[in-house]
């Protein structure tokens, strides 16, 4: 029997103050929804047990410092408070969690929750660390003077739920106000007045850390050195560039070959015709390619929360930010730029960390820009195929130096386009930069293996949703219609999608693009690499890499090759990504404007190199 | 940099946005003027901002680090809390030096 929750219970706090790790604790493997990187992005729900039997339903809400909303984040922890959310009524009873080792900001946000008339519990969380640094708190007089019932958890050791829970019920029957009339934003005046309040709650109910922590300020004191700070920042992003691109190789090879071994059984066991095509290279070869990324997603999600959880993030944010703010980005549009090296479908969904509209569409306009590790295959191919296998200056791989060109190329031109859209759109000021460095913590590996599955689950769903139908699209449109009987050259060149590419070949003869290599285009519009699997199919070799290669190096000039590759750099070819911006920016509008931009730069980047490369006699 | 009428009345007091590592003081008082000439912010919001982190009239405040660039952005304890911000927003901030 399940008995149906009896009361919603949400959970608030300031961020880092381990809430989500109390959500956690608390409903097990049972919840709801689903976020990226950024910890907690997105409203989460799920299910815990009283010990009575009676059962509620938990929502986790955004980290905030107060009810007055600045980011989407907050608004939604705002809205969700007051009751204004349409299909989801005000809490039952609201769990204010306080890291009991830092209590200075959350009583005054405790202060403002209880001014919305609603039961609130005060939840001191980490007590375990609290004690250990010998600071006394007086939970009754804490409670006197807050007006508020007062509890004790560790999440991570599952201390203190049941009595959270059992306390929390209790409040549930409680009066329940109808509005939200209690609550209105504070003045500078009243959030100094509460600043006072609290203030005489701590010198009333707390005594100061007998044996402070000392491990934060000795760490930051090598970890924000301006010399060793930077040192540390740049070895930890290559230890994570290595991980997401070397150790993730094994996994992926055998996830493909995998997919592989699968599309030639089900070629076997399908009957000859289109239902073989419609399995093996729609439906097979597009699950295929969203799961060969997985491993590589993972392993950066991985690196993500681990830097998160220890607090060392929120320490990377403050180093780049001057960086970053010379090109007109926030701080923290660093977490969001690093996720989308892997993939910017991750990379967009955390921009939801930046406070403001603007800073957050200026990221989201730039992800796509870091080179995401679906070009590597096609990166990969036209190297091998046009660049020379030689060493430069000794001992410098002259096709590694491209890959690496292509990188920089990458990131330099999502610096210039930031700082054009600072100078030319939004002349406006930078929006202040200030947060929390939290303290130094040690990661827990239960809540960490949760929060990753949670969003690989999300990025499969999610990719896999857009990525998928689309595969079979693209399928239709390269199988038909189909080549006359004792019709020459490849079946693709007489489909829709050959067509289509022999009708854009005028358009893109500037920059050097062959009919062969605009109709590998069209279906690398799902996702970049797919353009690879297409230029098997047009040159007729099938997956055979090394043969394409080949073929590649006699067909294609060494300009056309560049060019193409520029192109690359900066096209827009991938729909999940403009899905996903559709999604986070709320319409067409800024879709739009990206794939504009993206497209008119990849045009002029790849007319300027195929047309000096030609004039260098490479055409 | 100009003056306030807090500043004259007090001449120790600085600004937090001007203080190096190791400066420290208690707040006496938290402005609510523009954050230098690029600030988007209008001042009352970075008021509130400000008093919402902890950056109160009477908190304690070290600055511990500053950024590699320009010594921008800045690490400060606020009370036992710690806070990166820049300099520009740092400057609405007046400290004094605590009393001994």
């Amino acid at each position: 029997m399940t008995p149906a929750p009896f009361a919603t219970f949400a959970l608030v706090g300031n961020p880092n103050c381990g809430k989500t790790a109390l959500f956690n604790a608390l409903t097990g493997g049972r919840q709801k929804g689903a976020n990226y990187a950024g910890v907690t992005v997105e409203r989460k729900e799920g299910l815990a047990d009283l010990p009575d039997g009676r059962r509620v339903r938990l929502i986790d809400l955004p980290g905030t410092y107060s009810l007055r909303a600045r980011s989407p984040d907050e608004a939604v922890t705002r809205d969700a408070v007051l009751g204004r959310l349409r299909d989801e009524p005000a809490p039952d009873v609201i769990l204010c969690i306080a890291d009991a080792t830092n209590l200075g900001l959350v009583l005054r946000l405790a202060l403002e929750l209880k001014s919305t008339g609603r039961p609130v519990v005060f939840v001191l969380n980490m007590i375990d660390i609290a004690e250990r640094q010998g600071i006394g708190i007086d939970f009754e007089a804490l409670s006197r003077s807050l007006g508020l019932p007062v509890t004790a958890t560790v999440a991570t050791r599952r201390r203190g739920l049941e009595a959270l829970l059992d306390i929390a019920a209790a409040q549930a029957g409680a009066a329940r106000p109808e509005a939200d009339a209690g609550w209105r934003e504070p003045s500078s005046a009243d959030v100094r007045d509460a600043h006072r309040q609290a203030r005489d709650i701590l010198r009333l109910a707390v005594r100061p850390p007998l044996r402070p922590d000392t491990l934060t300020g000795r760490l930051d004191a090598w970890l924000l050195h301006p010399v060793s700070g930077i040192a540390v920042l740049l070895g930890l992003l290559f230890l994570m560039f290595q991980a997401v691109f070397t150790w993730a190789a094994p996994a992926q090879d055998l996830i493909e070959a995998g997919f592989g071994a699968l599309g030639a059984a089900a070629t076997a066991i399908l009957p000859a015709g289109w239902i073989t095509g419609l399995v093996v290279d729609g439906l097979i070869a597009g699950v295929g390619s969203v799961l060969v990324f997985l491993p590589q997603i993972l392993l950066l999600f991985l690196f993500i929360l681990l830097l998160e959880d220890t607090g060392y993030m929120a320490r990377a944010a403050f180093l780049m930010d001057r960086i970053m703010g010379g090109a007109g980005l926030h701080g923290r549009a660093f977490i969001p730029l690093l996720s989308s090296f892997a993939c910017a479908v991750p990379g967009v969904m955390s921009t939801r960390v930046i406070d403001s509209r603007r800073d957050r569409l200026t990221t989201i306009l730039t992800a796509p820009l870091m080179t995401c590790s679906a070009r590597i295959p096609v990166y990969t191919l036209i190297i091998s195929a046009l660049i020379p296998d030689r060493t430069v200056g000794g001992f410098l791989s002259l096709q590694g130096l491209v890959m690496f060109g292509l990188y920089a190329a990458g990131i330099v031109s999502a610096l210039v386009v930031a700082f054009l859209i600072r100078k030319v759109f939004w002349r406006g000021g930078s929006e202040p930069f200030m947060m929390q460095l939290p303290d130094y913590k040690r990661p827990e590996p239960a809540n960490l293996a949760r929060n990753l599955g949670t969003k690989a689950w999300a990025f499969i769903s999610r990719a896999g949703r857009i990525i998928l139908p689309l595969m079979v699209l693209v399928w239709a449109l390269s199988t038909w219609p189909a080549p006359p009987p004792g019709a020459e050259g490849p079946a693709i060149a007489y489909s829709a999608a050959g067509r289509l590419g022999r009708w854009l070949e005028p358009l893109f003869a500037p920059i050097g693009f062959s009919w062969e290599m605009v109709v590998a285009l069209i279906p690398g519009m799902a996702a970049r690499e797919v353009a690879v699997a297409a230029l098997g199919a047009i040159y007729a070799v099938g997956g055979e890499e090394g043969a394409l290669a080949g073929i590649l190096a006699r067909q294609w000039s060494l300009a056309s090759g560049l060019s193409f590759l520029a192109w690359y750099v900066f096209a827009p070819q991938c729909v999940a990504t403009l899905a996903v911006v559709k999604r986070e920016t709320g319409g067409w509008l800024w879709p739009s404007i990206m794939f504009a931009y993206m497209l008119a730069l990849a045009y002029a980047a790849a007319f300027l190199v195929y047309q000096v490369a030609a004039a260098l006699g490479f055409g | 940099m100009p003056q306030d009428a807090r500043m004259a009345e007090d001449p120790t007091a600085f600004r937090l946005g001007a203080a190096h590592p190791g400066d420290r003081g208690v707040i006496v008082r938290v402005l609510a003027a523009p954050a230098g000439p690029s600030g988007a912010l209008d001042p009352e919001e970075l008021e509130l901002r400000l008093l919402e982190f902890g950056f109160v009239e009477g908190a304690r405040v070290e600055v511990l680090h500053e950024g590699f660039l320009g010594a921008d952005p800045i690490a400060v304890k606020v009370d036992d809390m710690r806070v990166a911000l820049r300099r520009s927003e740092a400057m609405n901030v007046i400290l004094a030096p605590e009393a001994a």
